[in-house]
């Protein structure tokens, strides 16, 4: 019965499985056209941000530069005092470094943990080759610092490639000299504050975003056709103006001696020797932020805005609720696509500013980027790496409660 | 794996390897400028090898992702003494032979010519440099600061004050307005106690100060007048003096003096053309042309028999330099082997303490 029923094509097969595999082929031929892009994606994405990642846990600079050394700490379980046999790897290892003229290198990898010790390696490395037995004695004369407990926990946090240290120096921790971790000194702690700061200044920024965009938006939407497009033109135009020229113009406009202090001197409001600071702190980066990343927050309210029908709204009038009523319960909720989208869209690109905090920021409205920035300059990548893993980690977390919350679906963005 | 995570320097770096024969990596600016003039220019004329000047905000970092990637496109790097030390010691540069510098040319043997700490295994000096400060004279009439401690004195004299974003320099330059003799400053700063010093010194006058980072941006904030003084490196203050007549006078008491190195990266393209443009520029000749375009000091002691006279013709450069005797009174030799230590932990505490607000 079921095969009567079975429809076939004119060849006699299943029709099922005839369109099944003609769908097939058509997908095959359509992922094709998509390569390219996949490509391009896997070589410009995917691959720099997995390096990335893989960067922030793996640094060999003294892995692969002590050998001897390396293997006595894995043979060794933590605690083991170092013995004559741990002194004689270490001067091996340093003869070796001497010649291939790796001991900054390595000294350098140390020296992330603990401070002052690259030094140590540099100068005892050019001393290595006349070194005799009993080594720990040769060692601890080129410098009494070989005995330091921190010196030895360092190398052996040091003593493998894939490591957590970079993750402990971007969370303010630093190792004891029993290798426990310890918190930095007050006055050294930088990285949590900059990252909490980083989030908070980008969540304010967001929020005057929306505040300053929401109207506009607003009036865009409901304004005939020709004024609306002049809007929207005044609304693009900065978009399309180059950063550096935008920021740049803030600067003009914003310092000491720029336009709007000289104008509010002028006009009588501030006297000529209390002109307002508003650059070169974070006042500045907040001004200039939010300017740049308004259009982000517009657009997609824009698109959603566009298409809510003005009726609902006067049905509700007519229904007899106030104007506030009909905006907080008929208008608002309808908006809520655009406003997540915007918001996501410009916390997530405030998150991971960089040019404009350098430019206008001064001293206290630098942002994380700024140092990670600082420490790819320094050729410290691994932290680099491990800080900007964090700020990944940071904005999946918030991109993940958004698609809890709201839902990714429901995301418009214009 | 660095390979790839370095591809777009490299891929940069391909875009302006043109066919020059020695592609030479420098600052920019005024400086730059010297280093063409004076360098680059006098060479190809007289070895007929074309000669190509690439800028950088600071040379060590492009060159060392250049040799990480084994795709070095420069030969020539004008380098900072501690990063020329701290490089050669992580081998990104080439040990330079130096029985290929040429004698002085009073005919001094080379290793005497050159000053103490000038030629080291993988650098050469070209000049010594200094952090100084100056000031807007027309913002003083009655008469400008004189010493570092007038720098912290904002009641003496008011407005804002440009630093150098970094801890390097600044910490030195603070302890010695603090009243720390020269000779003790690195001892000072090796304590936790003197670093705090340093930091206290710089708390005095944290809400005045105006932060920067590129070496032209001083002379500029200055003639914006949005700082009446300014840390800056005496070069571009001279050159904003002298060659563009601004009001500016530098006060040399506390200056901090190092070398400039050129260092030649491990696997540049045209290692032999290379070790001869460097031969020559650091050649007495070469620093003296060099000098006439920037108030850098020579490092060879015949490069200072004959007066050095400014390109303009009639400015003396002998009062302008780092290293005359009158500027010398109350001065430091940067430490490289304080910093290539103290680097790293000194600027997280920098950082800190600047992002604390």
């Amino acid at each position: 019965m079921a095969d009567s029923a079975l429809l076939t094509t004119a060849d006699g097969r299943p029709l099922a499985q005839a369109l099944a595999e003609a769908q097939g082929r058509a997908r095959r031929r359509a992922f094709w056209l998509v390569v390219p892009l996949l490509l391009f994606v896997l070589v410009s994405f995917i691959l720099p941000i997995g390096q990335m990642l893989h960067r922030s846990v793996h640094h060999d600079g003294f892995s692969a530069n002590a050998p001897a050394v390396s293997a006595w700490f894995a043979a060794n379980p933590p605690g083991t005092q170092p013995d004559e046999a741990a002194f004689a790897a270490l001067a091996q290892d340093l003869r070796a470094m001497q010649a291939n003229r790796t001991a900054g290198e390595a000294g350098t990898r140390v020296n992330y943990v603990l401070p002052e010790s690259r030094s140590l390696f540099t100068k005892t490395a050019r001393s290595a080759k006349d070194m005799t037995p009993p080594f720990k004695a040769a060692l601890l004369a080129a410098d009494p610092k070989w005995d330091d407990p921190r010196v030895w926990a360092a190398m052996r946090s040091s003593s493998s490639a894939y490591t957590a240290d970079f993750y402990m120096v971007a969370l303010d921790f630093e190792r004891g000299p029993d290798g426990s971790l310890e918190r930095v000194p007050e006055n050294r702690q930088i990285y949590v504050y900059l990252f909490v700061k980083t989030f908070v200044l980008s969540g304010l920024i967001t929020l005057i975003c929306l505040l300053i965009g929401f109207p506009v938006a607003h009036l865009l939407a409901t304004l005939p056709m020709a004024r609306a497009n002049l809007l929207m033109i005044l609304v693009l135009l900065p978009f399309w103006t180059s950063l550096l020229v935008r920021t740049t113009s803030w600067m003009a406009l914003l310092q000491g001696e720029g336009v709007i202090n000289d104008l509010l001197v002028w006009i009588g409001v501030i006297a000529g020797d209390g002109r307002l600071r508003m650059i070169n702190n974070q006042t500045g980066t907040i001004i200039v932020m939010t300017h740049i990343l308004l259009p982000f927050m517009i657009l997609p309210l824009y698109s959603v805005m566009r298409v809510i029908p003005p009726s609902y709204a006067r049905a509700a009038r007519s229904l007899g609720a106030t104007s506030w009523t009909t905006f907080r319960r008929v208008y608002l909720p309808q908006t809520l696509p655009g406003i997540g989208a915007g918001s996501l869209l410009v916390f997530i690109l405030a998150v991971g500013y960089y040019i404009t905090p350098a430019l206008v920021g001064g001293a206290d409205g630098q942002l994380i980027s700024n140092l990670i920035d600082f420490h790819m300059d320094k050729s410290n990548w691994s932290l680099a790496a491990a800080l900007s893993a964090m700020l990944l980690v940071g904005v999946l977390i918030l991109y993940w409660l958004y698609e809890r919350l709201v839902g990714i679906d429901r995301l418009k963005l214009g | 794996m660095k390979k790839t995570l370095i591809l777009s320097t490299a891929l940069v770096g391909l875009a302006f390897s043109a066919q020059a024969d020695v592609t030479v990596m420098s600052w920019g600016g005024a400086y730059g400028a010297a280093q063409s003039e004076g360098h680059l220019k006098p060479f190809t004329a007289a070895t007929g090898i074309a000669t190509v000047m690439v800028d950088s905000d600071n040379p060590a970092t492009p060159i060392k992702a250049m040799v990480e990637a084994n795709n070095v496109t420069i030969d020539v790097a004008s380098l900072e003494y501690a990063d020329a030390i701290r490089l050669c010691d992580e081998g990104v540069l080439e040990p330079i032979d130096a029985s290929i510098l040429p004698p002085g040319a009073d005919g001094t043997p080379a290793a005497e010519d050159f000053l103490a700490g000038a030629v080291t295994e993988c650098g050469v000096s070209t000049d010594i440099w200094a952090t100084v400060f100056a000031y807007d004279t027309t913002k003083f009439p009655d008469g400008g600061p004189v010493t570092a401690a007038d720098f912290f004195d904002t009641t003496k004299f008011p407005g804002k004050r440009g630093l150098k974003k970094g801890a390097k320099a600044v910490l030195e330059f603070a302890l010695m307005a603090d009243g720390v003799a020269p000779a003790d400053v690195y001892a000072t700063l090796g304590t936790p106690e003197g670093v705090d010093r340093a930091f206290a010194k710089l708390d005095s006058i944290k809400a005045d100060i105006v932060w920067w980072e590129a070496g032209a941006q001083p002379p500029q904030l200055l003639a914006d007048g949005e700082v009446v003084m300014s840390m800056a490196y005496n070069g571009r203050i001279f050159a904003a003096q002298v060659a563009e007549g601004k009001p500016f006078q530098i006060v040399w008491d506390g200056q901090i003096y190092e070398n400039e190195m050129y260092a030649i990266p491990k696997g540049a393209p045209n290692m032999e053309e290379a070790k001869q443009f460097i031969a020559y520029a650091t050649s007495t000749e070469g620093l003296r042309q060099q000098a006439q375009w920037i108030s850098y000091g020579p490092a060879r002691k015949s490069a200072l028999i004959d007066p050095l006279v400014f390109n303009d013709g009639k400015t003396e450069m002998a009062a302008h330099l780092p290293t005359a005797p009158e500027n010398m009174k109350n001065a430091l030799e940067s430490s490289w082997e304080f910093w290539v230590d103290r680097d790293a932990e000194l600027n997280e505490r920098f950082n800190a303490w600047l992002a604390a607000g």
